[in-house]
């Protein structure tokens, strides 16, 4: 093993802005199941959508362009998104002194 | 459809496997350790880690398989670009930091790392194996589908051309060449289809599409007094024909040669006729086999005739032929409006005695017609046979007691339910398998660290998720452009680049190769590191200077290639999409919840990861292998005989292993503690 991890219970050796310092593994584990749900709920909502109103994805909302579209185009794009606001989260000593 | 091999397209090929072999020998001097093999001296670039993700990722079924299923059916195929792109939230969110953090070369590195248990590392390097193997099989399969048509070379020759090739760049240069080899391809792949995009935008839709300058043919649909006149020798619809909805008329020209149309009835009644395009396979007793289109032997020469490319728009909204230059959603919205010719098929099997001949001959005649489809119904999900289940409705309630009737109700509502489960089971397989995949997992070993892994994960979104876009138009454009060839579906991408010349078309068919390339030098590289790193230094505990891991990685790399070319040459046959779906399933049920587990209970034991890989793992595999498509496709039996009420295993074994996974820890916890 190149990277050992302390055990929780034992306050870690690790400069407080190095990655594997335990404040900062479990800030991003934090954020990232945060986002993470965030995100499965809009994926969970077009597949039951898809799966059970696929008649439903016809009508169009704006643009003329029907909801099967941008909702899908959503989610794509959703993803990016959510990925930049991770990165944010994440950056040295974001939101940690 | 027989395609010519062109000159410019083996020029194109050429110098794009010259550059990718070139670059690999040269960077092949610098890995000569085990880090160096494996995880490319950990010292790749995040920006270049995470376009060679791209590359690694959009593989041939991806990239050919959605642009066809799009091609023929519509929307259908961008649910699985959705599904593709939003496995790698989960990669990013949960899986990326951990693993990296974890491990060291490979996925059962980063398992194993808590417990150093032989238990761990053999069953994860065999799930690795699984799933690289059963993802290898549609990728050599896809390799020789692609090379067919475009180098004139037989099935076997094309799978053994491309297993030597990416053999030769993995054991020259492991995961240095094989990032690099995927850089190129993934930007080269993702801007060729942005100007592709472009261009089919800028063309917007017609009615009347044009090849090189030439107009395409437009199947008529007529009124069958039109067509019929008096006079013509209709053939009887006797023996397979009977009840069929076709009209066969004989032509005989001036030279005496005879011809058949097939026309086919667009209502009960047969008022309206449509064209339909006829391939016969005759099989003579003796096993010769001779092809003929429309009754005419199949070739380019004279007296010959091959299908037509087909597709293309049958009404745009408010009487317009075109609509000149659109949008990114205007494009959407005049097709929503338009009605568009899409094709099927049909087969009809006869045997003809004819008196004289020493047995008799086998006919087994193809039909292609086309079908007008409204525009706003193609873009809507259960528009493909694959996903039609989705749109069938709850059975009205019966208030007979018949038991035909209470039977046929009950099928109904089986049908009903099993088809949704289905369709949500691949979806989430999708969902949970992308960070799952073992040739995905090792990226992350070839970058610095948790920062580089994550910022390199952003970009590979970025890119795949913009590709994953351009598939929507791709795939449209190659529906409505006059390029489409019946007989194959994985060609439409390559072919829609045709409508724009013989260079794209060379060009996109070289990208789509060195896809193939990409993503298979990618699995080697995942497999070889399960049998070479995790089996026989680890689990079977040789005892290696770094030398000898490098040559024993080498030694799997060729020995799974070999592997490869064989299975591709074995299932010429198999349909190649859904093999990748099921790869899907297997990758997220075995390893999935062992992963997720490991990283948030603190109750997982070795016991328990061990348990829930091989019974994820088992399950799905078994799963599949006894579904219906198992059974039509694989082993040639009847559906019927299948035993798993659905082919999708992933919403059963996903949930089943992570409650073996809690069951076996909780069982084992104390004896550990």
């Amino acid at each position: 093993m190149t990277n050992p991890v302390p055990p929780p219970d034992e306050p870690s050796t690790l400069p407080s802005h190095h990655e594997d310092h335990p404040d900062n593994i479990s800030r991003n584990s934090r954020n990232g199941l945060i986002l993470f749900c965030i995100y499965f709920v809009f994926y969970a909502g077009f597949m039951l959508l898809s799966a059970f109103a696929p008649r439903s994805m016809g009508q169009t909302p704006f643009g003329g362009v029907n909801l099967a579209i941008l909702y899908g185009m959503g989610l794509i794009v959703g993803a990016l998104f959510l990925a930049a606001i991770y990165m944010y989260l994440c950056r040295p000593n974001g939101r940690r002194r | 459809m027989i395609y010519e091999a062109s000159l410019t397209a083996i020029l194109v090929f050429a110098s794009f496997v010259t550059v990718v072999l070139t670059l690999s020998f040269y960077l092949g001097r610098k890995a000569k350790s085990a880090k160096g093999y494996y995880a490319a001296h950990g010292g790749v670039h995040w920006f270049v880690n995470g376009v060679a993700f791209a590359g690694d990722y959009l593989s041939a079924a991806s990239f050919l398989g959605i642009c066809g299923m799009i091609a023929f059916y519509g929307y259908d195929g961008f649910l699985y670009s959705i599904g593709y792109l939003a496995g790698w939230v989960v990669a990013l969110f949960v899986i990326a930091e951990p693993i990296k953090r974890l491990g060291r070369f490979t996925f059962a590195d980063a398992l194993d790392s808590r417990f150093n248990s032989r238990g761990i590392k053999l069953a994860a390097a065999v799930s690795t194996l699984v799933v690289s193997i059963f993802y290898l099989i549609p990728q050599m399969v896809g390799a020789g589908v692609l090379i067919k048509p475009l180098l004139g070379f037989s099935h076997r020759t094309g799978v053994l051309f491309v297993g030597v090739i990416v053999t030769l760049i993995v054991t020259t240069a492991g995961m240095v060449s094989t990032t690099w080899v995927q850089f190129i391809k993934g930007s080269m792949l993702v801007v060729f289809c942005a100007i592709l995009t472009v261009a089919i935008l800028a063309q917007g839709l017609t009615t009347q599409p044009m090849i090189a300058g030439k107009p395409v043919k437009l199947f008529r649909v007529a009124p069958a007094g039109e067509i019929i006149a008096v006079g013509d020798r209709l053939l009887d619809a006797d023996g397979a024909w009977k009840d069929k909805p076709y009209v066969r008329r004989e032509r005989i020209d001036g030279a005496g040669a005879s011809s058949v149309e097939v026309w086919r009835k667009m209502d009960a009644a047969g008022t309206t006729l449509v064209e339909t395009q006829v391939l016969t396979v005759k099989t003579q007793p003796d096993g010769s086999v001779a092809k003929f289109i429309n009754g005419v032997p199949q070739g380019h020469g004279k007296g010959e005739a091959d299908l037509l490319p087909v597709g293309n728009v049958y009404r745009l909204a408010g009487g317009k032929t075109e609509t000149g230059p659109v949008g990114p959603f205007a494009y959407f919205r005049e097709f929503q409006g338009a009605q568009v010719v899409t094709w099927g098929s049909e087969k009809i099997e006869e045997t003809i005695n004819t008196p004289g001949e020493p047995g008799p001959t086998k006919a087994e005649t193809t039909i292609y017609f086309p079908t007008i489809a409204y525009g706003r119904d193609l873009l809507i999900p259960g528009s493909s046979p694959t996903f039609s289940k989705v749109r069938l409705k709850w059975p009205a309630p019966i208030t007979s007691t018949n038991p035909a009737a209470v039977a046929a109700y009950e099928k109904a509502k089986t049908a009903y339910i099993y088809g949704k489960l289905d369709f949500i089971s691949l979806m989430l397989a999708l969902f949970c398998g992308t960070a799952s995949l073992p040739h995905i997992l090792i990226r992350y070993y070839t970058v610095k660290n948790q920062a580089d892994a994550r910022k390199s994960t952003v970009v590979g979104i970025a890119s795949i998720g913009f590709f994953y876009i351009l598939t929507l138009y791709l795939g449209l454009g190659a529906m409505t452009r006059g390029t489409l060839d019946v007989t194959n579906n994985n060609m439409s991408a390559p072919l829609l680049a045709k409508s724009f010349g013989e260079l794209p078309f060379a060009i996109i068919s070289a990208i789509a190769f060195t896809t193939v390339l990409g993503t298979v030098s990618g699995l080697i590289m995942a497999a070889s590191g399960a049998v070479a790193h995790d089996i026989m230094e680890n689990v079977l505990k040789r005892q290696w200077d770094d030398h000898a891991k490098v040559r024993a990685g080498k030694m799997a790399a060729i020995v799974v290639g070999v592997i490869a070319m064989a299975l591709g040459i074995a299932f010429e046959k198999l349909n190649v999409s859904f093999l990748v779906g099921w790869a899907f399933n297997i990758a997220a049920s075995a390893n999935l919840p062992a992963i997720i587990m490991l990283l948030f209970w603190k109750g997982t034991t070795k016991q328990g990861i061990t348990a829930s890989i091989i019974v994820g793992m088992t399950t799905s595999l078994a799963w599949v292998l006894l579904s219906a498509e198992a059974y039509k496709y694989v082993y040639d039996k009847p559906v019927e005989d299948s035993i798993v009420p659905f082919s999708q295993p992933g919403i059963v074994t996903i949930p089943l292993a992570f409650a073996v996974l809690v069951v076996v820890s909780v069982m084992t916890r104390r004896k550990t503690a």
